[in-house]
Order: C-alpha cells, then sequence, then structure tokens
C-alpha cells in the first residue's frame, strides 16, 4: 500500500467532487466547470481511463454548454432576459438535479477507487 | 399591512428597503413613505455629486477630457421680459386654477396649525433640495394633519401632482431673467436640485424640513429671484396675494438680499419657492377656498388631482355632484390631458373622493346587469353616450376616436337581437372598428364563422375544394362559449384574447389537439371607455393578490370567493357600501364587479418611491449620414408642434443630447440667454458636465427649448464627422436619466462606430435571398442588453428610431429597446427629399409618438387560474420574476403574447380566468393600476376545444414562438414548426372525424384560415427565404411582430384587399356624418385583380393602391385627379380632395381605415407597370413565387405531409 499519485487524484477528486456538489445546486457554473475539468486533467496525467471515460461525457457537454451560451460580454452562462422563461428555467433546473446525481454517485465511485488504488498498489 | 403590495417588492431598483411598506395602508400611510422617501434621495444624491466632481478634474488635465462650452448660434433674445409668456401656457394654467387652489389654500392651513397640507403645497416647491438629513428631520407633526379616521388619507398620494401651478411660475421666471440679471453661472451647480424637483412634489413634509440646508443655498437664492419676479411681473399675483397668508412669504424673500436668504433658516426659507407659485393663481381660486374648507381636512388636494389626470372628459362634469368636480376636469381638460386622455371614462367612477359616485354614473354603471347588449363598456353608459361625440373630437390619436357616435347606434339594436348572435363578438373591436358591421352582419344572416358558435366552427370544411375561404367581411374573434351573464361581463377581445376560446381540461388534451395555447394582451391600448375607481382599500385576494373582478362568487353578503385560487375572502366594510347605489350590502354592483377592465388609483402601498415625473430624452445622431438624410428638420418641427402636448403635468423634464465622434450636451437651464452647448469628447469614460441642467422643466425653459429646436437642424449643416458614438451617448443617456426614469428616443442613421458597443457590419448582400441559412438575426455584442437592462432597472426605456440607408444591425441595436421596454421604429432607405414617403411616415409616427398616453415605471403581472401556469412571454420588457414583467415604460402600441401550459388537470372547475394587472405611473404621477380580466370555459372534448379556437390569436402566438425559434435555432427551424404546427393540428382533427374521407384535406370552420395565415407567415418579411430581404428589414418584422398587438399584427401578416373603383353605398355605414362604403374583402391573389380596376390594399402601416392598366378614366380623373392612367405620376401619396361621389366614398374609406389605427399609415398609388408594383405584388400571399408555394400548392404540401 503506497499513496501513489493515482490515489492522491482520487482524493482530491472526492474533496472536490463535494464541492461540485453544492455548486450544482447553486449554480456556480464556472467554478463547477473549472473544477470539473481540472481533476479531468488529472486523471488524464495518473492515466485513470476508465473514471476519465465516465467523466468525458460531462466535460463534453460543458464544452458544449458554455460554446453555446447565449452572447455575453463577461463570463457566464445565464441570460438574465430569458432564465425567467418557464422552459428555460425548468431546463436549469433539471440540469442542476441531474449533476448532482452524478456528483453524488461519482463521489462515492471515488471514494471506493481511492481505496481500490491505494490497496491495490 | 392589510394589502402589502403585491408589486411592490423589488427593491433592488429601489434605495429604499421595502420594509416600509410592511406598515400598511391605515391612516398614517404616509408616514412610512415619507420616510422611506428620504432614503431614496439618499441614494440618489450621492450620485450627480460624483457626475459633479468629474468634470472639475477633468477641467485640471487638460488633453484628458476635454469640456467646454460654446454659445449656440441660434440668437435668442431671452431678454423681452414677459414675451415669455406663450399664450398656450398661459391659458393653461387658467385652466389649472382650480387645482392649484388646493395648494394655494394648503399653506394657508399650514401656517395655521403647523399641520402641513402635504399634498399640493410641496410640488411647488421642486426647487428645493433635501438633504439625507431631512429624514430624521422632518416634523413627524404635521402628519397628524389628515384626519385620523379618515379613510380618505392615503389618496393624497395619488394626487401629488401640483402641476398646474407651474407653468406660470415657469413665465415669471423666464420674466425674470430680464429683470434681475440672474447670476447664472453658479459655482457648484446644485446637483440634487433637480431630482428633487422631479420626485418631491407632493411629498411637502420632506422639503419643509430640508430647507435651508446648505446644499440648497443656491436654489433658494434662484428661487428668490424668481419670486421676486413673480411678484413683480405677474399682473395675476395681487389677486392672489391677498387671498392666504403664505403670501406675506412670498413677499418676504424679495426683501432679503440673495446673502440673506442663503442663512435662512428652514422653514420661511422653504415655503417661500410654494408661495412663489401663489400669485400665478388667476382670480378664480378666490371663489375655491370657502368650498374648499368645507372639506375635511386636507384630502380634497388629492382628489382634485385624480380627476385631473384621469377624468377628463366634460361628462363628468355635468354628472358630478362635488363640489370641485367642475374645476377638476378643468384641470383634466387642459393641454396636456392626451396623456390620461385614454382612460376617461365618460363613466369614470374616479369623481368620488372614495365614496360619492355621480347620480348619473350610478345609473350608467349599473345598467349592465339588466341590459341585454353585449359587452358593458359599449353599452353600459347610455347616458355618456350622448355626450361622447364632444369626446371624440378631441385631436389626440385614439385607438378608434371618430367611430363612437356610430357605434353607439350601432351597437344598441343587435345587443337588444338574439342573444346567440349579437353578444357574440363582444367588445370594442367589433363596434369600434367595424361600426357598421353590426349592420352588415346582421343583414347577412351571420354569414362569418362565429355567428352561430357551436356547429358553425365545427363546420369541417374541405380545404382543397373551397377556394374561398376568406370571408368577406373583416374575421372577428371569437366568442367564448360562456352563458350570456358572463358574455356580457368578459374582457373586450381588443385587450385581451387567448388563443383557444375554450380551454381543454387536462395537458393531454391539449397535447392531442397540436394547438398552441397563450393569451394575446394589449393591455394599454386607448380606451373610449374605462372605469377609473378611487377606493380606499382596492380588495384582493389576500393569498393569490388576485383583483376583485365580475367572475369571482359571493358567498354571502361579506365573504367572496376568489376564482383563481378558490380562498374565501371578506369582504371590507368599505366594499359594502356601494356608491352607484348610493346603498349598502350589495357588494356585487360595485363598479370592480360589474367591468371586465377597470383601472384603480393605487394608494402609496403601490408606490416604492413617489411617483416620476413625465421625463423625456432625446439622444440625436447628428454626424454626416444623419444630417444628410435630413431627419432633424422633421423631428424639430414634429416636436415644436407637440411641444405643449407631451404627456406630463408641471413637472415635466425633457433634455437633448447630440452625438457624432462626440457627445453633446445642452444645458437649458432657465435663466440663461441661449441653450449652451456642452462637448465632451472622452467617450471612454463618459461624464454629464453639468448633471442638473441638462434635464429640464419643459415649462420654465420653454423658450430655450424652442430655440434649441429652431437651431438644431441648421447646426451640423457642415459637419465631416462620419462616426457616430451611439454606445457612449446610451450611457450617458442612462447616466443622465438614472435619477428620475423616463423615456429615451434615440435617433441612429447608421452603424455605431465608435466606443463602447461598436458594430461591425454584418451582412452579406449576396446571402439576401439565400434559401438556406440566415444568419445573424441576434445580437452581436450584449452590450445594448445590458444597457437595456441597467435603464430598465432605473425605469428608463430606450426607444429606437433607426433611420437608416444602409444595414445598421437592428438585430444587436434592437436589445437596448426590446429588454428595456421601449419600441422600435425602423425606416429603410430615409431621405427626408429623395424620399418622400419615408419623410412622411416619420412624421406621422412622431406625432403619434410625441403625443400618445404613456405609463412609467410600471410592471406587469399576469394571474391564472390554479392548474394553468405560464411560461415563455413575448413583447418588450424585462421578466422579473417568473410572471411579473418591468416595464419602465408601457405604451398604448404594445402588445404582449403569453404561452400556457395546463399542469394541472381542470376537471373540478368549468371555468377559468385570466387576469392582467398593470400598475403604472401616468404621466400626471398618479399610480393607477389598470386590470383586464378574461374568463373561459373549460371543455372536456376534443371537438369542443377545436369548435373555440381564435385562428388569428393562434396565428399571432404562432408568430412569435416562431421568432424565437429563428433567433435561438435557425429561420428554417422556425418555418418547419410553422408548416407543421398546420400539420399536426389539421391531421389530430382529421383523426377525430374517421367518418370522413381521408383524402380530402379537411379542417373545422373555425381553423380553416389556419393554412392560410401560416402561409402569409411563411411569406412574410420575418421568415420568407428566397426573396430578397435585408437583413434589418427581416430583423424589423420580427420585432414588430413580438411588440405588435394583435389587431396590428394580423393586418401585417394577412392585409386586407378592396376594389374601390366601384364603391357603392350598400352597406355603407354612417360615421361622424360620413358614409363609409363597406367593400367586400377580396382575397390575396392576382386572380382578383383585373386591370379594370383599382384596389386598396391595407397592410396596416402601409396602404397601396393598384390601379389598372385600363382602369376607367371616369374613376382616375374622379378620384386621383389625372386625366389618364398615363399621367398618373409615379410617386403619388395622396388622393387630391375632388369634389366628387367617388373620390368623396374613396376618401372617406380610407380615412376610416386610417382613423382605425394610431400609427398613421402611408398611401401609396401604385401604378400597373410602375416598379413599385413589386412591393404591391409581394403581399399577394396566395399566389405563387419563384421561391413560395401557391395558397393551393400549400395545401397540397400539407396533406402530402399528413398523409405519410
Amino acid at each position: 500500500m503506497a499513496f501513489t499519485f493515482a490515489a492522491f487524484c482520487y482524493m482530491l477528486a472526492l474533496l472536490l467532487t463535494a464541492a461540485l456538489i453544492f455548486f450544482a445546486i447553486w449554480h456556480l457554473v464556472l467554478p463547477e466547470y473549472l473544477i470539473h475539468a481540472f481533476f479531468c486533467v488529472m486523471f488524464l496525467c495518473a492515466a485513470e481511463w476508465l473514471t476519465l471515460g465516465l467523466n468525458m461525457p460531462l466535460l463534453a457537454y460543458h464544452i458544449w454548454r458554455y460554446m453555446s451560451r447565449p452572447v455575453m460580454s463577461g463570463p457566464g452562462l445565464y441570460d438574465p432576459t430569458t432564465i425567467m422563461n418557464a422552459d428555460i428555467l425548468a431546463y436549469c433546473q433539471k440540469e442542476g438535479w441531474c449533476k448532482l446525481a452524478f456528483y453524488l454517485l461519482a463521489f462515492f465511485y471515488y471514494l471506493y477507487g481511492m481505496i481500490y488504488v491505494l490497496v491495490s498498489s | 399591512m392589510q394589502f402589502p403590495s403585491g408589486y411592490g417588492l423589488h427593491p433592488q431598483n429601489y434605495i429604499a428597503p421595502s420594509g416600509h411598506y410592511a406598515q400598511g395602508p391605515g391612516k398614517m400611510t404616509s408616514l412610512p413613505l415619507d420616510s422611506q422617501h428620504g432614503d431614496y434621495y439618499s441614494g440618489l444624491y450621492t450620485v450627480p455629486t460624483q457626475n459633479v466632481v468629474t468634470p472639475n478634474t477633468a477641467g485640471q488635465q487638460p488633453g484628458a477630457q476635454q469640456m467646454y462650452g460654446r454659445v449656440l448660434p441660434a440668437p435668442h433674445m431671452a431678454g423681452s421680459a414677459l414675451g415669455s409668456f406663450p399664450g398656450a401656457t398661459s391659458s393653461a394654467s387658467h385652466v389649472h386654477t382650480s387645482a392649484s387652489v388646493n395648494h394655494h389654500n394648503s399653506p394657508a392651513v399650514g401656517a395655521a396649525n403647523s399641520s402641513v397640507a402635504s399634498q399640493g403645497f410641496p410640488s411647488t416647491c421642486g426647487h428645493y433640495a433635501m438633504s439625507t438629513v431631512s429624514n430624521a428631520a422632518y416634523p413627524r407633526v404635521s402628519y397628524s394633519s389628515p384626519p385620523a379616521g379618515d379613510p380618505y388619507g392615503q389618496q393624497m398620494f395619488t394626487s401629488q401632482n401640483a402641476p398646474p401651478v407651474r407653468p406660470i411660475r415657469d413665465n415669471s421666471f423666464s420674466g425674470q431673467n430680464t429683470a434681475i440679471s440672474h447670476p447664472s453661472p453658479l459655482p457648484p451647480p446644485p446637483p440634487q436640485q433637480y431630482h428633487q424637483e422631479q420626485s418631491l412634489s407632493g411629498y411637502s413634509t420632506l422639503s419643509w424640513s430640508a430647507s435651508g440646508l446648505p446644499s440648497t443655498q443656491d436654489n433658494l437664492l434662484r428661487n428668490h429671484t424668481g419670486s421676486l419676479a413673480t411678484a413683480n411681473n405677474n399682473p395675476t399675483s395681487p389677486v392672489a396675494d391677498s387671498l392666504s397668508s403664505s403670501v406675506m412669504q412670498n413677499v418676504q424673500p424679495p426683501v432679503s438680499s440673495p446673502v440673506v436668504s442663503t442663512v435662512l433658516s428652514g422653514a420661511s426659507s422653504a415655503r417661500t419657492p410654494a408661495a412663489a407659485c401663489h400669485p400665478a393663481e388667476p382670480a378664480a381660486s378666490v371663489t375655491q377656498p370657502s368650498e374648499l374648507f368645507q372639506q375635511k381636512g386636507m384630502q380634497y388636494g388629492d382628489y382634485v388631482n385624480n380627476q385631473a389626470s384621469s377624468a377628463p372628459t366634460p361628462l363628468s362634469s355635468t354628472s358630478d355632484d362635488e363640489e370641485e368636480e367642475e374645476e377638476d376636469e378643468e384641470a383634466g381638460v387642459d393641454s396636456s390631458s392626451t396623456t390620461s386622455s385614454a382612460s376617461p371614462g365618460p363613466n369614470s367612477y374616479d369623481a368620488l373622493e372614495g365614496g360619492s359616485y355621480p347620480d348619473m354614473l350610478s345609473s350608467s354603471a349599473s345598467s349592465p346587469a339588466p341590459d341585454p347588449a353585449p359587452e358593458s363598456d359599449p353599452t353600459s353608459a347610455p347616458a355618456p353616450a350622448a355626450a361622447q361625440p364632444s369626446k371624440v373630437a378631441k385631436p389626440f390619436g385614439y385607438g378608434y376616436p371618430a367611430l363612437q357616435p356610430g357605434y353607439q347606434n350601432a351597437a344598441a339594436p343587435p345587443g337588444a337581437g338574439p342573444p346567440s348572435a349579437s353578444p357574440v363578438y363582444s367588445g370594442f373591436q367589433q363596434y369600434a372598428q367595424y361600426p357598421g358591421l353590426n349592420q352588415l352582419s346582421s343583414g347577412l344572416g351571420g354569414l362569418s364563422l362565429q355567428s352561430a358558435p357551436q356547429p358553425e366552427s365545427l363546420r369541417p370544411v374541405n380545404l382543397t375544394q373551397d377556394r374561398n375561404v376568406l370571408p368577406v367581411t373583416p374575421v372577428w374573434a371569437p366568442v367564448p362559449n360562456l352563458n350570456l351573464d358572463l358574455r356580457k361581463l368578459n374582457c373586450s377581445p381588443d385587450s385581451f384574447r387567448c388563443t383557444l376560446t375554450s380551454i381543454p381540461q387536462t395537458q393531454a388534451l391539449l397535447n392531442k389537439a397540436k394547438l398552441p395555447l397563450g393569451l394575446l394582451l394589449h393591455p394599454f391600448r386607448d380606451l373610449t371607455q374605462l372605469p377609473v375607481i378611487t377606493s380606499n382599500t382596492i380588495v384582493r385576494c389576500r393569498s393569490c393578490r388576485t383583483y376583485i373582478n365580475p367572475f369571482v362568487s359571493f358567498i354571502d353578503q361579506r365573504r367572496w370567493k376568489c376564482n383563481l385560487c378558490y380562498r374565501v375572502n371578506d369582504v371590507p366594510e368599505e366594499f359594502m357600501y356601494n356608491p352607484l347605489t348610493r346603498s349598502y350590502g350589495e357588494p356585487h354592483k360595485r363598479p370592480e364587479v360589474q367591468n371586465s377592465t377597470v383601472e384603480f388609483i393605487a394608494s402609496s402601498d403601490y408606490m416604492l418611491r413617489p411617483p416620476q415625473p413625465a421625463v423625456y430624452l432625446f439622444v440625436l445622431d447628428v454626424s454626416h449620414n444623419a444630417v444628410e438624410a435630413g431627419y432633424l428638420t422633421i423631428l424639430c418641427q414634429s416636436l415644436l408642434e407637440n411641444l405643449d402636448k407631451l404627456p406630463g403635468d408641471s413637472r415635466t423634464r425633457i433634455g437633448f443630447l447630440t452625438f457624432d465622434s462626440t457627445i453633446h450636451f445642452y444645458d437649458l437651464q432657465e435663466g440663461l440667454s441661449q441653450p449652451q452647448m456642452l462637448i465632451v469628447s472622452e467617450i471612454d469614460d463618459v461624464f454629464l458636465p453639468t448633471p442638473d441642467s441638462l434635464l429640464v422643466n419643459l415649462h420654465e425653459s420653454k423658450e430655450l427649448i424652442k430655440d434649441l429646436l429652431n437651431a438644431l437642424p441648421t447646426m451640423f449643416t457642415n459637419t465631416r464627422e462620419t462616426h457616430s458614438a451611439l454606445g457612449p451617448a446610451l450611457q450617458a443617456a442612462f447616466k443622465l436619466m438614472s435619477p428620475t426614469g423616463g423615456r429615451v428616443s434615440v435617433f441612429q442613421t447608421q452603424l455605431p462606430s465608435l466606443g463602447a458597443g461598436l458594430l461591425q457590419s454584418r451582412e452579406d448582400p449576396n446571402q439576401r435571398s439565400s434559401t438556406k441559412v440566415v444568419q445573424h438575426l441576434g445580437p452581436a455584442t450584449d452590450f445594448y442588453k445590458k444597457l437595456a437592462l441597467d435603464c430598465s432597472g432605473q425605469q428608463t426605456a430606450v426607444d429606437l428610431f433607426l433611420l437608416s440607408s444602409q444595414y445598421s444591425d437592428l438585430a444587436s441595436l434592437a436589445c437596448m429597446s426590446k429588454y428595456s421596454a421601449g419600441c422600435i421604429y425602423y425606416y429603410p432607405s430615409f431621405h427626408c427629399t429623395h424620399n418622400p414617403s419615408q419623410a412622411e411616415k416619420l412624421q406621422k409616427d412622431l406625432r403619434r409618438y410625441l403625443t400618445r398616453k404613456i405609463g412609467f415605471e410600471a410592471v406587469m403581472r399576469i394571474r391564472c387560474t390554479k392548474g394553468l401556469s405560464m411560461h415563455t412571454f413575448h413583447g418588450n420588457f424585462f421578466v422579473r420574476s417568473t410572471d411579473l414583467l418591468s416595464l419602465a415604460n408601457i405604451n398604448p402600441d404594445a402588445g404582449f403574447a403569453v404561452q400556457l401550459s395546463i399542469e394541472e388537470s381542470l376537471t373540478d372547475t368549468s371555468l377559468v380566468c385570466f387576469q392582467t394587472a398593470l400598475l403604472y405611473t401616468s404621466s400626471k404621477g398618479e399610480r393607477r393600476i389598470r386590470v383586464h380580466t378574461l374568463c373561459l370555459p373549460v371543455v372536456s372534448s376534443l371537438a369542443d376545444v377545436y369548435a373555440g379556437v381564435d385562428v388569428q390569436a393562434a396565428i399571432c402566438l404562432l408568430a412569435n414562438m416562431a421568432v424565437d425559434r429563428s433567433v435561438s435555432s435557425s429561420l428554417s427551424d422556425a418555418r418547419d414548426a410553422l408548416v407543421n404546427a398546420v400539420v399536426d393540428s389539421l391531421s389530430a382533427y382529421g383523426s377525430t372525424i374517421s367518418n370522413l374521407q381521408h383524402s380530402a384535406l379537411i379542417a373545422p370552420s373555425s381553423l380553416k384560415l389556419f393554412p392560410l395565415y401560416v402561409l402569409a407567415l411563411l411569406k412574410q418579411k420575418a421568415f420568407r427565404t428566397g426573396t430578397s430581404t435585408r437583413l434589418d428589414d427581416r430583423v424589423y418584422a420580427m420585432c414588430q411582430i413580438k411588440c405588435q398587438p394583435l389587431v396590428h399584427l394580423m393586418k401585417m401578416i394577412h392585409p386586407n384587399l378592396y376594389r374601390i373603383d366601384r364603391l357603392t353605398d350598400e352597406g355603407a355605414i354612417h360615421v361622424n356624418d360620413r358614409v363609409v362604403p363597406q367593400p367586400p374583402l377580396q382575397k390575396l391573389s392576382a386572380e382578383k385583380l383585373t386591370r379594370e380596376g383599382a384596389f386598396l390594399m391595407d397592410c396596416g402601416s402601409v396602404f397601396y393602391i393598384w390601379i389598372g392598366k385600363s382602369c376607367d378614366n371616369n374613376f382616375i380623373e374622379d378620384v386621383l385627379g389625372c386625366p389618364n392612367f398615363a399621367s398618373i405620376p409615379q410617386k403619388m401619396t395622396h388622393l387630391p380632395e375632388l369634389d366628387t361621389l367617388s373620390s368623396e366614398r374613396a376618401r372617406s374609406f380610407i380615412t376610416w381605415l386610417r382613423d382605425n389605427r394610431p400609427l398613421s399609415p402611408v398611401l401609396h398609388v401604385v401604378k400597373d407597370e410602375s416598379p413599385a408594383k413589386t412591393e404591391f405584388f409581394q403581399h399577394l400571399i396566395e399566389d405563387r413565387t419563384e421561391a413560395a408555394f401557391s395558397y393551393y400548392e400549400f395545401l397540397l404540401h400539407i396533406q402530402q405531409h399528413i398523409c405519410k
């Protein structure tokens, strides 16, 4: 049992996912995207391909979502003029719930992954 | 708090915490408000101060920010003593006298017992700035002055305007300029002065206590001299002087030298400005006081004003038994009554100060119940009808002003007729817009589709075989299948329409029907009759805040059940008394419960800050391009003509700002001999050179404004500046407006090319007729959107007039109006001489624009029965919460649309209701709430849903949705969605009628126009492909779709075509002693055109008269005044006034069409051979073009899709 880089990545991801769970609820878009991208890169460096593969769809979604955001000069995702439209609001809420579920599952997966790496190495 | 304001609590816009409002509308309402008031100002205070500082620092850094003033070339002899008494103003002031009496008296009261007569008084001392300290300092005692138990105490705030007094004072001020050489360059311009002035009026207490603070010294000084001048110059002053003790104070200040006056402490000095106004009151006021003092307390100041702005109709004068009323509506009729005039209910209940409704009104308003006529409005006031004509004759542009008499005549008989037929078109539209059609339709025996609701609207129509689906008479709104009583009470379809007049019970049923569900609103349209209710407590449901309306049920005498949330509420004591009948215990006879469209005068609970004055700022492009186009001449001319008709009261303020690569401000401070131009070339960080004198009181500085307007068109003739710094100019405008809010009118002629918000040309001319992708329908930058949101937060609306000859990226520029609740006008290839028809259009639009009613700091909330929910909104506004629309300004030409969904099953109810409440500040500074309530039946069968389709509303809603779709997705998506809407709904209908042959394309009669209208939409500029369409034209069409009300939008989508060379009197109607022929509608197809005929096409904003090649020479000669076809000029925009029968008929028909709409359309005479005929022919939507289907092909196309 040794504390490898992969284990470190999992531990970091574990902590950060806990933060992401809250960000998904509060819709803190940019921090959420950045943190998620950050530990995706970490997993890439640690060559944890399975974990990276699990996270790729969400990463791709984030990138697509940010690319197709409304025209605005500053950072941000939500357009104040349309966000109050019930359908967009409902979409954003649904998105938040889905992500919340994903992060919760991911949290336990990272926990398991960390222990697995620690034990197996 | 008994009724926490439903709208109120959005503190982010206001400095004052909403907590103040928790204190309830009781007797002491004024108290919290005023303290809040103080907060408000303290907030404002800081802003201008900063602004002041900036220029100073700028001056120390030469080069960094250059700011210099230069005198305008306009030669203005500011002197000429009293020459500045324009007739209009002085007459207006005479009219005002009655109202001003109150203010006049109030000082006396105030002096006597120290209970400040809070209302009118303060407004007169608008000059007095008050500081933050005043909050603590103001004498609380004064508030006890409203009689404690007086239920009307609250009203005061509705009235706060003391408008009348101003004009006179202005004049005296200008007179004073000559008499005393006014020290115009006051060292530090008192920054807050104007902020005070605008919003202070009505809140006397603050100014009372606040005066004398150091910061106000300059103002004091100024006012003293002003009052001196008044006293000296004004001939009428002696009368007033003798009137009240306060006049003594008036005399005082002149005696004291300016130095002394600055030292003067609070009260006395503060009073002077008020006193300064008194001399202005002519002798008429002398008679008043005695009467006034009979009133209890001081509230008379209020309702007088209420009326002044709400009921300018002559009628109320005859009807009232209240002593002030005569005077009141005098004030209402004054020169600026335009604004309030849209709500001039002949049966205006506003006359009452809470209690006594005028006698005659009682008879009129109580009539709806026994009256068999369709809608309460047209017929509920037989008495008013008599007085109508006089009102109708008003020069202002109402929706359908001239038609009243005609419709009154017409309305009565059919109303008495068989219930199934006549009440069908309940509402104004039918009567007002097609006055004759009542007679006509009764004559035709219910030819149109809605006449016999059930069987007729469901009659299957084989579209492919029935070539003539278009009825010969205009299509009206179908009427909900309600019982007769409810029908009578229901809201006019002109104001409020639903795409399905029978609401499906469940979302599943709605999905099965495949029809859009939504509301089309025209909430602020000009009404000829509107009950205005002044009541202490506005009765609302305690849980959902619904206003009481005709569709609530009274469980017993003391309780009513809300029709939206079904909560049982108590009937307040005041509501038990019916002022109409003067009886107690008949709450169901109250006007609120008898009319589905009512207007309440709101109490202070509905204010977050004192009602703002009308503030107008004009932001004008004066670059080379603009000067070349020459719009300035037209604008300045229109403004000069309409300066007195601008809606507003004595607090009205106006400002100008021009820009090219720099920004030019105009100092119009009264006292200057000429307008001063201040140029700010620092466009990266715009500042206001003199924040307080750029927006000036319209009446005080009228001469300077006129000078400026006369000089402006020639001022920039030799400019070589081609750049346009629109963004910085808008930022400056925002800074200028943010303390008050108001309306900014932007005139722009090219792409903004400098500073923030600069845009690049995005249009590729080669792609104009592309059938594939149309790009750049969305904004290129969010600068304008952000600016609009900022403006919206500060209650400022930005209206855009785009007069460009080339691409100007309207898609980006329009954002400034879209989100600030402004409006957009676009004049492609505008040139004042080369393109006279556009110039004429601008002129007419401006006339309407400047004089139409306006509401400020408005919010609109739409409520609906539990189970329904609103999602997407369409229109120009900012959605502040899921059901609250923030409208910085509201104008009578703005329409809105809302999409609805059914969230819960509506099985346990048979009726659903929708209520729109629009809370706004009138231009007279009154807070008002206009409430529309619509009631619709719930049905459970698909057939009933189809029977109740309102195809026009559905098309308008679909058009709105398609605009959204084309911006968010793509144009082709939107077009597909439109086609799918037809395919889906018709195939869904086809599957319900299995017994009929499936090969044919069957539609219910109610939907038979659906494919035609959708085809029209597909060929509309906004959505067409394949035909060369400039991007700006397309975007403008989209903007129009989003913000036009239904009536206008339908004309735009599907124009009306009439043959006019053979007009006869058959079926003609009589309007104002004129005979208006009613030619039948023609299909929009070239097959209907004959070379022997002449045709008129009514496209809403433009009329075309197409003259066939071999048109009868008699017609050409009699109507056009030309000997033969060949001699008709190419550009003809007027029909000559010839004294022939056919000319008279044609002209009266066109005039009648014109009178039916607010924007006077421009007429084009199109010869068969002229190049302009393509314009005409592209509106013939049933014909095939190289890029689009003909109507028949379109039907086959749909059929194919259905069979697939």
